[in-house]
């Protein structure tokens, strides 16, 4: 048994990097925080990390299967803006219009109420799900590279997203937007559960974030059954060596599809997020860039090969954190903001050399360019 | 006798299979049958068409013609999956193995055990210490991922991963090749146990003692044509070796000078790697053509590569015209003077899409430029002259290389190391899948450069070639030289007994006989 453990430590020497790093640095940062280890500040954070983490966990999954997806920003930003129309909570329901080629027309009206607000969340992330769903079959069905795939798709949902969004605006429900963001009490006294928080068994845990159970949630009954579905599987086979994986028999188109579709189902998680988070749809083209890039680095530092085939999205949560947390250092220290860059491109390189050391151990010289 | 074989009982029965690859005939009008409770090895040299036969008959190629009867019904395998839902299962000699999987993971990969409609990862672990206490290797943890396992042990979760499908007929091309000395034995014990459960097993080796020991029939091939079937102890090694040997037509190869002495260029002394390369020790002569042979994959390749400053980690000397080299680099290797002609000449030896110039001149950039900048009118030059020199037959020579045939896209990787003088030429397999007027052309043309003084060890595949060029062979087995023929002694039943590792004298008897 001990070898078992030491061996799935070896296998995971990455994400158990990333884990350390994360917690020391976390434990840091609430030290020298004023009001540290408080739950105002852990809700503070959660909110701050949902949107990163669950982009990270998009990621993950094309790269695991050796791509790279450039539009897991601009989903959230749309599925964002899709939302800031469906999620108004307005009880007589919201009007849905159309503008378009000089037209004006009426397409109805989104149901109001707790049932609308149900709804318009199932459907904004079944649109960032399509959004992943078309990327897939653009990479499997038009044998176009990953990488270029999707930053051609990638455009095209920012240009929806501008259409829906030419200036920020919209607004997203109150109480929504409040139980979301704030503790478990908090959600239990809005949404009028647990005697509106106040039950005896529910007060040790009313302290703890709701993003963060959110998020506790989506890695578990998401990730989790994927992970050891046989298309997930099938997905690390295609990463590994995709020759093998074929001819073992594996349905490969179908796993490179549902690799793309997950990604964008959790873009669409973390769109839907920050728009509840801002209460506002915006078609923020920088801001989509930067999640995209940020991204790619919470995989790297969560311990997931670019080359595809070993790690995991877990990992990738615990490198948006990292990310994170190093950006609130900046806020307790009060070192000039416009260090952050730096400093996280400094740590980002740091990662990826560790995961280049395997390097070193190549006996034949062709073998790295292969 | 083949219509031996067809008696009643086959499991496997082939008629009239024929294949070929872009016009080149790989297999021709082949019947061959197998039956359940037998082990029977397919013999032959490189390209008689063992491997195309395997392929066709484990789904990954489809025949062009012919038909294939599994348990007395007419089958067609789309897809290597297909073969194995009918129950045909081969261990291929490249691994089909997911490196960063685990080796549980490996095994089950096809039809994992499942609970609640996923994996069940305690269940997969169960089946694969199962399957891998089967064959005898429980030491295996599997949990490893495939990638940390040495060679043999992956070689070895291979064989559990095929046994795993419960396989009617299982196909072992070159399986054991990688194994150690003990593992094989495991293996065989196994594949006893197999035989008398009733599987029919396909053994494709070409290690002949294994075949003694294992088969109890085998077939011959040769030239992409089933030659001859015999059970067990129907014939001797050396009748076995006669039967391999085909009978071309001759090519025409320049003269041989004869030399009384040579003045030596390289020399390598107890050249080790990774257990791939064995104490290599050997003298190439200034104006010496050497020859590399032996069966595929023995270390001639790693031979040329190590030479060449590919690999890491090598031990033993290297002298060039009585100096020391440790080659670290293809670029050190080059400014000691090393050439070399690579295996693949679309990825290691041309830049496809650029232009036939900038193939030819970019291995000698220094000697056409002026500081850093390339001087036109040298380069021009240069280019003009090599085009002349080999004869390379271009449209313009902007035009992308890959737009040439196969012989004037190998004649340009050559003339490109030739521009940068070269005095030790390696070539490795240098006329594969080129016509046979370029072959000649080339064959010239490495005379000629050993008659100007270089030295040139070459590798091919085709014995023919080997006698036809060479001055002398070296016969690489397992990572070692076993033998170097030269004069007389250079012919084919001693190369492919040579190759083979078994005892030439007997061989080369039957031979005479």
């Amino acid at each position: 048994m001990l070898d078992d453990l030491a061996i799935r430590v070896r296998q995971n020497v990455g994400i158990v990097t990333a884990v350390l790093l994360f917690c020391i640095l976390y434990v840091l940062y609430n030290l020298a925080h004023p009001k540290g280890f408080s739950s105002a500040v852990l809700v503070q954070n959660s909110d701050e990390i949902f949107a990163l983490a669950m982009l990270a966990m998009a990621q993950t999954v094309p790269v695991l299967a050796s791509g790279l997806d450039l539009s897991v920003g601009a989903v959230m930003t749309m599925v964002g803006c899709f939302a800031s129309y469906l999620l108004t909570g307005t009880a007589a329901g919201a009007p849905l219009h159309l503008d378009i080629f000089g037209l004006h027309l009426f397409l109805g009206s989104f149901p109001g109420g707790i049932s609308g607000i149900l709804l318009g969340i199932v459907v904004c992330l079944a649109i960032g799900a399509a959004a992943g769903f078309v990327n897939g079959c653009v990479v499997v069905y038009g044998r176009i590279q990953p990488i270029i795939a999707t930053l051609a798709t990638g455009a095209v949902y920012i240009g929806i997203a501008l259409f829906l969004r030419p200036t920020p605006g919209g607004k997203i429900d109150e109480d929504l937007n409040w139980a979301l963001t704030n503790s478990l009490g908090d959600f239990a006294q809005t949404v009028h559960i647990f005697d509106d928080g106040a039950a005896g068994w529910f007060a040790p845990l009313a302290w703890i974030p709701v993003p963060f159970v959110l998020l506790v949630l989506i890695a578990l009954l998401v990730w989790m059954p994927f992970r050891r579905s046989v298309l997930g599987r099938a997905v690390y086979a295609v990463g590994s060596a995709e020759g093998a994986a074929y001819m073992s028999g594996l349905p490969i188109d179908r796993a490179k599809i549902a690799a793309f579709t997950l990604a964008g189902f959790f873009a669409g998680c973390g769109g839907l997020f920050l728009a509840i988070q801002t209460s506002s749809g915006n078609a923020d083209i920088p801001q989509a860039g930067a999640y995209t890039l940020n991204s790619i680095a919470s995989v790297v530092i969560g311990g997931t090969s670019l080359l595809g085939g070993t790690g995991s999205a877990i990992g990738s949560i615990f490198g948006a954190m990292i990310l994170r947390v190093i950006s609130f250092f900046f806020r307790i220290f009060d070192i000039a903001p416009l260090l952050q860059p730096l400093f996280e491109g400094l740590i980002l390189l740091a990662a990826v050399s560790i995961g280049a050391l395997g390097v070193l151990r190549v006996r034949n010289t062709l073998e790295l360019f292969r | 006798m083949p219509d031996a074989v067809a008696a009643q009982g086959a499991f496997l029965e082939l008629s009239g299979i024929s294949k070929r690859y872009a016009g080149v005939r790989a297999l021709e009008g082949v019947d061959f049958a197998c039956e359940r409770g037998k082990i029977h090895a397919v013999l032959g040299e490189n390209g008689a068409g063992k491997s195309t036969l395997i392929k066709i008959i484990a789904g990954v190629v489809q025949p062009d013609s012919g038909r294939m009867r599994l348990a007395g019904h007419d089958v067609t395998f789309a897809t290597p999956s297909a073969a194995n839902e009918a129950g045909v299962v081969c261990i291929f000699q490249e691994l089909s193995l997911m490196p960063d999987l685990s080796v549980a993971d490996n095994i089950s990969i096809a039809s994992p055990p499942r609970r609640f409609g996923l994996i069940d990862n305690r269940a997969q672990r169960r089946r694969a210490e199962q399957l891998l206490a089967e064959i005898g290797c429980e030491d295996i943890n599997p949990l490893m991922r495939v990638r940390d396992l040495p060679l043999s042990r992956r070689q070895i979760v291979e064989i559990a991963k095929a046994l795993g499908k419960r396989p009617r007929l299982l196909i072992l091309d070159e399986a054991t090749s990688a194994l150690t000395s003990a593992d094989v034995e495991k293996v065989y014990a196994m594949l006893a146990r197999l035989k008398s459960e009733g599987v029919a097993i396909l053994y494709i080796s070409h290690r002949m003692h294994e075949v003694e020991a294992l088969a109890d029939r085998a077939s011959v091939f040769r030239n992409g044509r089933h030659i001859e079937t015999f059970d067990k102890g129907g014939r001797s090694t050396a009748e076995i070796v006669q039967l391999m040997i085909g009978r071309d037509i001759a090519t025409q190869y320049p003269v041989k000078p004869v030399r009384t002495s040579v003045r030596p260029m390289l020399a390598l002394d107890n050249l080790s790697w990774e257990g791939r390369l064995d104490r290599i020790s050997l003298r190439v002569g200034a104006g010496e053509i050497v020859g590399l042979g032996g069966l595929d994959g023995q270390g001639q390749k790693s031979l040329l590569l190590a030479l060449f400053g590919v690999l890491r980690g090598i031990t033993g000397r290297v002298t060039v015209e009585d100096r020391d080299i440790r080659p670290s680099s293809p670029a050190a290797a080059k400014s000691a003077g090393i050439a070399l002609v690579p295996e693949d000449r679309k990825t290691e030896g041309l830049m496809l899409p650029m232009s036939i110039v900038d193939n030819l001149v970019v291995a000698s950039l220094d000697a056409i430029s002026t500081g850093s900048l390339v001087d036109r009118a040298k380069e021009r030059a240069a280019v003009e002259r090599a085009i002349a020199r080999l004869q390379i037959k271009i449209g313009a020579p902007g035009d992308a290389v890959s737009t040439l045939s196969g012989g004037n896209q190998q004649k340009v990787v050559l003339a490109k190391w030739l521009m940068t003088e070269p005095r030790i030429i390696l070539l490795n397999d240098p006329t594969r899948g080129i016509d046979v007027g370029t072959k000649q052309e080339l064959y010239r043309l490495m005379r000629e450069l050993a008659d100007q003084g270089a030295a040139i060890l070459f590798y091919s595949t085709d014995y023919d070639e080997l006698i036809g060029c060479c001055d002398r062979v070296a016969i690489m087995y397992d990572g070692r030289i076993v033998r170097e023929l030269r004069g007389s002694d250079l012919t084919e039943t001693n190369i492919i007994a040579s190759a083979l590792n078994i005892d030439a004298a007997s061989a080369a008897s039957a031979a005479h006989a």
